[in-house]
């Protein structure tokens, strides 16, 4: 339905960004997210900001991995990030 | 280089002990669930990562109309088309859309008749071949759903705003909330479970499934697009049919938040109000799509050009329809496998690489 | 741009004493079976990172020769030039080829150009032809894997597809890549003096390496099982990938060679590859197997430890948003 990617932004000037996915950057409009600022992780689709990738729940949800890869007895290959 | 928020919900630990978690939730079902995963990119995600075959025997996913390119009704493919062989149209596509078949040719096939296909990235990208061809009119073909119509809006605005009158619009938008409802209220729909699209409840806010969990009584998880994300949506899945709830759940916590992203809401208000639409396979649905305001209208390639499309018809025999509600399998197709192939796609799940019956055929023919 | 402007260009550029005779064909003197091949270059942008079309055309038909085991030797070039193309284009793009060709070690030998009307051709179009020697007792060929051989792929993949993918009009991406764009032939030779247990190579250009497994498979009527995890990619590829939907495994290479080896040998071409230039990050990436349904597939085994198939790539490789 809509491939959207996680871009940090590295520079921005009212309402346009460039964002910077894992060495690949490119213009990205913010007009649809007005709260995005510089270094924030968005969530870029077709070329704009459609939502901050919110980095407390991204955490809070690792770790619910995290807790169930400890709770799997016999198990010792979990790696922490 | 790393890719922040996409590995870590690839790495291998993490992503095994979600499967086996998995498999024990879906133990304690008492009957088979199927799942209708209603988004196209779930589909390709759970295709790439092998995740259906990975799955449970009493779980199956079915794909649903979650697919822009394989829900766009052929009257609206044939209208571009349309515009797109007009000598003075220069017209401007998501790479999606341009394989698809219409009812006389499909985009490509244009293409090679002399059409000026240009296929972009963005929105942002039509505006500056808008721009740079002052002597051309660019048509932006609009297709998709809540996330990607603010995206159009906002280049509707802009070209309002910056006297931009050679850039046009053919809206064939959709929004999915009346699309599930009018998907629940099928009789004979077979799907126990949603899997909802995350970067759509990215814009729209999670309680736009709060009906369908309501009053049709399945439940809805609201998953991110990585393996671990889809295996964990899963698993809170079969709990809600095993516990016999029905709610709306949010597994995608970190794109999604409570309110969705009310700016691009707006935004798609300002320039677009709704409309009745056709969707492949599942017919019209009231209210369910996205029309130019008049105020706008300067932008909008449907008033502008007048074009013939009478001639338009959906594909004869396709059951895609009843593929995409879970009522039919690929098999049960007369078209599957014989006059409909991944090389010569005749209905929408055929065309998009991941559709349901392009998956169905790389593993049955 | 007269036509023998453009003749004189390049037999100067690509002197050699075969080509500076000007005879109507060039005589070789070869020994043994030969090999024979020609491609046709057309490539937009013209010139992009990591090389042009000058310098694909070369590479293309030299790994085309090297990939049946072929020495390559000869190479003869046709050019389709739109009346208007820039003169020192065309110089830079005949430099570049003879540079292709002293680093292959092969000569071009005959030449042809044909100018044509503004709009009849985009920019410049090259047909390159090419001869090589095939040693004696070398049988490679697509058809010749058999179960249980490895899979080696000679470095990162689809850097080429997405260099090209970014310098396109209408996507607009600012990346660190380079085209692979290179000649294969020397690193090809030096696997096969490694080693008698090597069954297939090919270069795997247009859909990728996709594609070239489904035609091997297909071809020796073998399963192709590829772990994803193993393909070595760069960074920028993988994420703009990510970025457009695409798969690496569909992106074209242009100086990449996947091989099919005796199971006993893979180690040894392995490190023969990675001693290489052209092979620094070669990696076994998977193994042949039975057929084990109705057809040959290629199946990639992912994260989860299910396998997909990796089928057969149609058309050309787009952007999408969903």
């Amino acid at each position: 339905m809509c491939l959207a990617i996680p871009a940090r932004i590295i520079d921005i000037d009212k309402q346009m960004a460039t964002v910077d996915v894992g060495g690949v950057t490119r213009q990205a409009s913010v007009v649809l997210l007005p709260e995005a600022g510089l270094g924030d992780y968005v969530l870029m689709h077709a070329g704009f900001a459609i939502s901050l990738v919110d980095e407390k729940e991204a955490l809070e949800t690792i770790r619910l991995f995290q807790q169930l890869l400890d709770g799997m007895p016999g198990d010792d290959s979990g790696s922490a990030l | 280089m790393p890719l922040p928020y996409l590995d870590e919900f690839r790495q291998e630990a993490h992503v095994r002990v979600l499967m086996e978690q998995l498999d024990e939730h879906a133990a304690r079902l008492s009957k088979p669930v199927r799942i209708m995963e209603v988004c196209g990119t779930h589909t390709m995600a759970i295709s790439r990562h092998g995740i259906r075959q990975a799955l449970p025997k009493n779980l199956r996913l079915i794909s649903g109309p979650g697919c822009p390119v394989c829900v766009t009704a052929n009257t609206d493919i044939d209208a571009f088309i349309e515009m797109a062989l007009m000598p003075e149209v220069i017209v401007a596509t998501f790479g999606d859309m341009l394989r698809v078949p219409g009812t006389r040719m499909g985009l490509a096939e244009a293409r090679s008749q002399g059409a000026r296909v240009q296929v972009v990235y963005s929105t942002l990208d039509a505006l500056r071949i808008a721009r740079d061809n002052p002597d051309s009119t660019v048509v932006f073909f609009g297709i998709g759903f809540e996330t990607t119509a603010p995206t159009v809006a906002a280049a509707i605005l802009e070209a309002s705003e910056t006297g931009l009158d050679n850039f046009m619009v053919m809206s064939a938008h959709k929004v999915v909330p009346p699309a599930l409802a009018a998907l629940c209220g099928t009789p004979e729909l077979a799907v126990d479970a949603f899997l909802c699209p995350g970067h759509v409840t990215a814009i729209i806010g999670p309680g736009a499934y709060e009906p369908v969990a309501r009053d049709f009584g399945i439940p809805c998880v609201i998953a991110g697009f990585e393996p671990a994300d889809i295996l964990q949506s899963l698993s809170m899945l079969c709990d809600q049919v095993a516990e016999g709830r029905a709610e709306v759940e949010l597994q995608y916590t970190r794109g999604v938040r409570p309110d969705g992203n009310p700016a691009a809401r707006s935004m798609i208000e300002k320039i677009f109000e709704p409309g009745d639409a056709e969707w492949r396979g599942l017919g019209i649905i009231p209210g369910s799509g996205l029309a130019i305001r008049e105020e706008f209208a300067a932008h909008d390639a449907a008033r502008h050009f007048e074009v013939d499309v009478s001639y338009s018809r959906e594909p004869k025999g396709c059951l895609c329809g009843a593929i995409l509600t879970g009522q039919k399998i690929p098999r049960d197709c007369p078209l599957f496998g014989k006059s409909c192939s991944p090389d010569h796609p005749v209905g929408p799940c055929m065309v998009s690489s991941e559709g349901t019956c392009a998956a169905y055929y790389q593993y049955e023919i | 741009m007269t036509q023998e402007l453009v003749a004189q260009l390049f037999g100067k550029a690509l002197s050699n004493p075969i080509l500076d005779r000007m005879d109507d064909a060039a005589s070789l003197d070869i020994e043994g079976r030969i090999a024979f091949t020609v491609d046709s270059h057309v490539v937009s942008p013209i010139f992009f990172p990591g090389g042009d079309i000058g310098r694909l055309s070369m590479t293309g038909t030299i790994n085309d020769l090297a990939m049946v085991g072929a020495r390559p030797l000869y190479i003869t070039a046709g050019f389709i030039i739109e009346e208007g193309f820039l003169l020192e284009e065309l110089v830079r793009i005949v430099a570049s080829m003879r540079d292709a060709a002293d680093e292959a070690g092969v000569q071009v030998v005959a030449g042809d150009t044909k100018v044509v009307e503004r709009g009849a051709a985009d920019g410049v179009f090259i047909t390159t032809s090419g001869v090589g020697s095939i040693p004696d007792g070398v049988r490679i060929s697509g058809s010749n894997a058999r179960p249980g051989d490895i899979i080696i792929v000679s470095g990162t993949i689809g850097d080429h597809g997405a260099t090209i993918l970014s310098k396109r009009e209408g996507m607009d991406f600012e990346v660190e890549l380079q085209s692979d764009c290179a000649p294969l032939g020397r690193l090809v030779e030096e696997m096969l003096a490694a080693s008698s247990g090597i069954h297939v190579l090919r270069d795997p250009t247009r859909g990728g390496v996709a594609a070239t497994l489904n035609e091997i498979a297909v071809s020796s009527g073998v399963d192709v099982e590829i772990e994803e995890e193993k393909i070595p990619y760069r960074g920028e590829v993988r994420a703009a990938c990510e970025l457009l939907g695409l798969d690496p495994l569909v992106l074209a290479n242009e100086g990449k060679l996947v091989a099919f080896v005796a199971e006993n040998d893979a180690a040894i071409v392995l490190e023969t590859m990675r001693a290489s230039r052209y092979g620094a990050d070669a990696a076994v990436i998977g193994r042949v197997a039975e057929v084990e349904s109705s057809r040959p597939r290629v199946y990639a085994r992912t994260l989860l430890g299910s396998r997909r198939i990796l089928s057969m790539p149609t058309g050309e490789q787009l952007p999408r948003i969903c």
